[in-house]
């Protein structure tokens, strides 16, 4: 048992195999209330696996996985709706758990998605989906968030918006979140903890100590890094400002 | 004209209307169709058993499709043939040694057509017992079972993340799956249960805009099915199963009528 009582998950050395190929392995990490751990990495290194390790979905694992939570919102990376399965939008938020009405409005409503309540699931465009999916995970009010690139197909401002309704959720909350992203660029802003994946840990800790590490640069590139390093410097430029929050 | 038979098996077909409804529309949802064509077909051998041992039909058919799929399950553990090759495998293996057994036992005098099709005659009233007990029994538990497995039928990896436990839903399921073939076997017979089961489902799919209307259409339809399979089954002296699955099949065309007007609205 951990000693830190906000430790929600902890993932000690973890792993996982299909057929003997390691999809991922020897993970490390912490989520703890109210702090944002962001996964990153390019494709196939294991960022997706090793979320659904944290959640406990894949359970012949490698090392450990101790949670201190069950109430856990999760945003797929990928869901396909069957059209035999006449599914409206509504129908969808209360999927593992009996909400009010209002709750269901009230996260509607925040992630810009209430006036599609009674559409079918199959005729909402990508970037409405992805907001009905967040919608649905934050409406049961979780201790744990867990979002698979949540903004994808999402439009540019529609996306800046979702990750500040995240951040926002997680102080609000003060819930963990685990997020998945490739946009490092937005990302970064509201991350307390940045774990860079490709098949194993190749770094993880601040932005700033990630953006500065030599196996990042080799992954992602010069420009990867300098992204990251500038990001800082505006993030540290716009909080001077009456304690308010803006975005260039 | 309402003899007592007809009265029993209008009863009957109403008690597995009530449950193949909401079955009917996991089978469908699940894709679960060919699953259920399976545990059908090897109810043949439940029903070889009942005769052997003089023991009750539906409660032996109950005991062997629940053992198949358990062999299925771990089948697909142990070999990674995909999963429809499986259930082939399954189907036909276990009619053919339906058939074989039946050979063996002339001693015993089968009506192969009532079997394969159904046959209203055939209802007992400890059958009516049977359904009118466990078909309630049936639906309570699919509505305790509801949640996760819904969940887990629109997204497994979802339920699971969020604590629902849907591999136990899916194992519960199955015994249903079974239990409905067991209590619909003297009715529809065996190779049309499967019918029985998707085709007031999928007629209801085409009026329904929510799982649950989905759900209450795919009973009503089922229930009327049955009301018109039978009359015409006693007027013409037709097979009860195929008359019920013809019915099914008139109401899901009629169905059909209903989608292209909405889609001509829609333009």
């Amino acid at each position: 048992m951990s000693l830190n009582q906000n430790i929600l998950v902890k993932l000690k050395q973890a792993g996982f195999r299909i057929n003997g190929k390691w999809l991922v392995k020897g993970v490390s990490l912490e989520i703890e209330r109210g702090k944002i751990v962001t996964l990153i990495g390019p494709n196939g290194s294991g960022k997706s696996t090793t979320a659904k390790i944290a959640l406990g979905i894949y359970k012949k694992i490698d090392g450990e996985v101790e949670k201190h939570t069950n109430k856990i919102g999760y945003v797929p990376q990928k869901i396909s709706i069957d059209w035999t399965l006449p599914l409206r939008v509504n129908d969808f938020m209360v999927l593992t758990e009996n909400l009010k009405e209002e709750a269901i409005n009230e996260a509607l409503t925040l992630t810009g998605v209430i006036h599609l309540k009674d559409k079918n699931l199959g005729d909402l465009s990508g970037g409405e989906f992805q907001r009905v999916l967040l919608a649905r995970a934050i409406s049961k009010k979780p201790e744990l968030l867990v979002l698979d690139e949540p903004v994808q197909g999402v439009d540019f401002t529609g996306e800046i918006a979702l990750y500040e309704l995240i951040k926002k959720i997680s102080d609000e909350l003060n819930c963990g979140i685990l997020l998945i992203s490739h946009d490092l660029h937005t990302v970064m802003s509201a991350t307390d903890h940045v774990v860079c994946l490709n098949g194993h840990v190749c770094c993880s800790g601040s932005p700033l100590d990630v953006a500065k590490n030599n196996e990042y640069k080799a992954l992602f590139g010069e420009q990867a890094s300098q992204i990251l390093t500038r990001y800082k410097h505006s993030h540290d430029h716009i909080h001077t400002n009456e304690g308010e929050i803006k975005k260039n | 004209m309402l003899d007592d038979f007809f009265i029993r098996a209008l009863l009957a077909g109403l008690g597995i209307a009530f449950v193949t409804g909401p079955l009917g529309c996991f089978v469908i949802w699940r894709r679960l169709s060919y699953f259920g064509d399976t545990l059908a077909h090897s109810a043949l051998l439940g029903v070889t058993l009942a005769y052997t041992m003089e023991f009750n039909i539906a409660i032996s058919v109950f005991i062997i499709s629940s053992c198949i799929a358990l062999i299925l399950i771990q089948l697909q553990k142990r070999t990674n043939l995909p999963g429809d090759a499986l259930l082939g495998l399954l189907a036909h293996s276990s009619l053919a040694v339906g058939l074989v057994v039946i050979g063996f036992l002339t001693f015993i005098r089968f009506d192969i057509m009532g079997l394969l099709f159904g046959d209203i005659l055939a209802v007992t009233a400890d059958d009516l017992l049977i359904i009118w007990i466990g078909g309630p029994l049936m639906l309570l538990i699919l509505k305790l079972i509801w949640k996760p497995l819904f969940a887990s039928t629109v997204n497994y990896e979802l339920a699971e993340a969020e604590g629902l436990n849907p591999d136990r839903a899916k194992a519960i399921f199955t015994i249903l799956m079974a239990g409905i073939i067991a209590i619909s076997i003297k009715m529809v017979g065996l190779l049309l249960i499967t019918g029985m089961l998707i085709i007031p489902a999928a007629m209801a799919r085409n009026i329904s805009s929510s799982p649950q209307s989905m759900v209450i259409y795919s009973v009503l339809g089922g229930l009327l099915s049955v009301i018109l399979g039978l009359f015409t089954s006693l007027q013409f002296n037709t097979s009860s199963g195929p008359s019920i699955i013809a019915a099914s099949l008139f109401l899901f065309i009629l169905s059909l009528v209903k989608i292209k007007q909405s889609i001509k609205l829609k333009n």
